[in-house]
């Protein structure tokens, strides 16, 4: 493990970066909660959105370009995962790396290919 | 000077405090330390960038800008950051109340995370794992489901649009960051973040990588200015389509927040650029001119790393004033008919010119 500032194991001081995230918001929150003003009516707790009184829920089901994009994502995205060990040790490997990892990207080129012709990177 | 090692007086001061008391009592106000620290240069770069941005949109269009509260509207900002905490916090009927509470903490906590990560100087880092590069990828895309809940739990329709879009957005654009930094990762031959710095001290990694290196710079400038939602890739806060994008329905500080997160990202993806393309916090050298070099090195290097972030942030502001506002189809079209294929060429000619020794 490594280890940085002070001396403590990097984990820790992740954690610690996280808990201060949080100790953040979660501060400013409450000094607003003392000193903002309150108060309470029931067309203050109407939806704003643009002005006018809304119409019917807004959790509804939506546009399925959005899905397909997330899906695309969820591919190329494991892909990099794959990809990075791979990218850190290419150096010492040599050539046989470039050949694997051309093969690999290969055939997520036609993949992207496929969708492409497929149409799913058209939007509608 | 620019070599002095931070890392020396820390671990001076851990000493001392050890032997002041036990171990994990030490450990503990160490902690406390960092993460006050952590929250005064957050808190202290965030009124910096906003004041910078507000100046420079002003220059941008022939205005003047702030310019009352204070010396060239210096305290325009703090008076600003007070009014918005004296707010009241609305709470509105129908909204998923967790959710909407959930939201600017998993924002805040994203960006907190990776500007741990950010080497500032020699030592002068709080976190540094041996894949610091990935983790600071992994930990930025926490932001978007952030966004995502916001927009979800605030029961409107313009913030669900509006989320929506910056979902595709940044998951989109993520591909082409992760897919330039690992090209340059390639390059390096490490992941962990001072082994990258320590890697340009030749030269930074934009110069010695050949085209390749060039290639992934401007690929990534691109996608982290979508990734930050700016310039003209904004359109989950298209103001005359959607009101305010996701953060619509939050008001007071808990706007705040979402406020804060977008200055600091900028500042974020201005240092990864810095980090990873232009030697982190390496003074700039230029071959054979020793004298040259001897004064470059006398400059600090926070201070080297500071301005490098900031220029890269000034181009990224650039961009918002030069090129309008694209469409949906147009964005996404754009990262995955040319940045994606161009990303994945770029790699293997990258990897090319690595196996056969062709770079600096």
């Amino acid at each position: 493990m490594e280890t940085s500032v002070f001396g403590i194991q990097s984990d820790t001081l992740m954690v610690t970066a996280l808990l201060t995230g949080a100790a953040l918001v979660f501060a400013a929150l409450l000094i607003a909660r003392l000193i903002a003003p309150r108060s309470f009516s029931v067309k203050k707790a109407e939806p704003y959105e643009c002005g006018i009184p809304t119409r019917g829920k807004s959790m509804l089901q939506f546009n399925a370009g959005y899905y397909l994009v997330a899906i695309l994502f969820l591919i190329f995205d494991v892909e990099t995962v794959f990809l990075f060990p791979w990218a850190t040790i290419s150096k010492s490997i040599g050539s046989t790396a470039l050949l694997s990892v051309g093969v690999f990207l290969f055939i997520l080129i036609l993949g992207l290919a496929y969708a492409w012709k497929k149409g799913v990177l058209k939007w509608q | 000077m620019y070599k002095y090692n931070f890392g020396t007086l820390t671990t001076m001061f851990d000493q001392w405090l050890e032997s002041l008391m036990p171990s994990w009592a030490a450990t503990t106000i160490e902690c406390v330390i960092i993460g006050v620290a952590l929250l005064l240069v957050y808190a202290c770069l965030a009124i910096f960038y906003i004041l910078y941005e507000r100046k420079l949109c002003a220059w941008f269009q022939c205005r003047l800008g702030p310019n009352r509260v204070g010396p060239w509207g210096l305290l325009q900002v703090f008076a600003d950051m007070f009014k918005i905490l004296i707010k009241e916090l609305i709470s509105l009927k129908d909204t998923d109340k967790f959710l909407f509470a959930l939201a600017p903490y998993l924002i805040i906590i994203a960006s907190m995370l990776v500007f741990s990560n950010l080497p500032w100087a020699n030592g002068l880092q709080i976190v540094d794992f041996n894949i610091g590069v990935f983790f600071m990828i992994a930990a930025s895309s926490i932001g978007v489901l952030g966004i995502l809940l916001a927009g979800w739990s605030s029961n409107n329709k313009y913030t669900l649009i509006g989320a929506m879009r910056s979902g595709a957005q940044m998951i989109s654009y993520e591909l082409s960051i992760g897919l330039s930094i690992m090209t340059m990762v390639v390059l390096a031959g490490t992941m962990n973040v001072s082994g990258f710095v320590a890697g340009q001290e030749q030269g930074w990694f934009l110069f010695r990588g050949h085209i390749p290196a060039i290639i992934a710079f401007i690929i990534y400038l691109i996608a982290a200015t979508a990734e930050t939602n700016r310039g003209p890739f904004d359109l989950p806060e298209a103001e005359h389509e959607l009101t305010a994008g996701y953060h619509t329905e939050y008001s007071g500080i808990h706007f705040g927040f979402f406020y804060l997160a977008e200055y600091l990202n900028l500042f974020i993806v201005s240092g990864i650029a810095t980090l990873v393309f232009l030697g982190g916090w390496m003074p700039f050298h230029i071959p054979g001119w020793d004298g040259f070099n001897a004064i470059m090195d006398y400059i600090p290097s926070v201070i080297w790393f500071l301005g490098k972030a900031f220029f890269i942030s000034f181009v990224i502001i650039w961009f918002k004033w030069t090129f309008p506002r694209v469409r949906i189809d147009q964005m996404l079209a754009l990262e995955w008919k040319y940045l994606m294929p161009i990303g994945m060429f770029n790699l293997i000619l990258m990897t090319l010119i690595v196996t056969f020794g062709l770079h600096f």
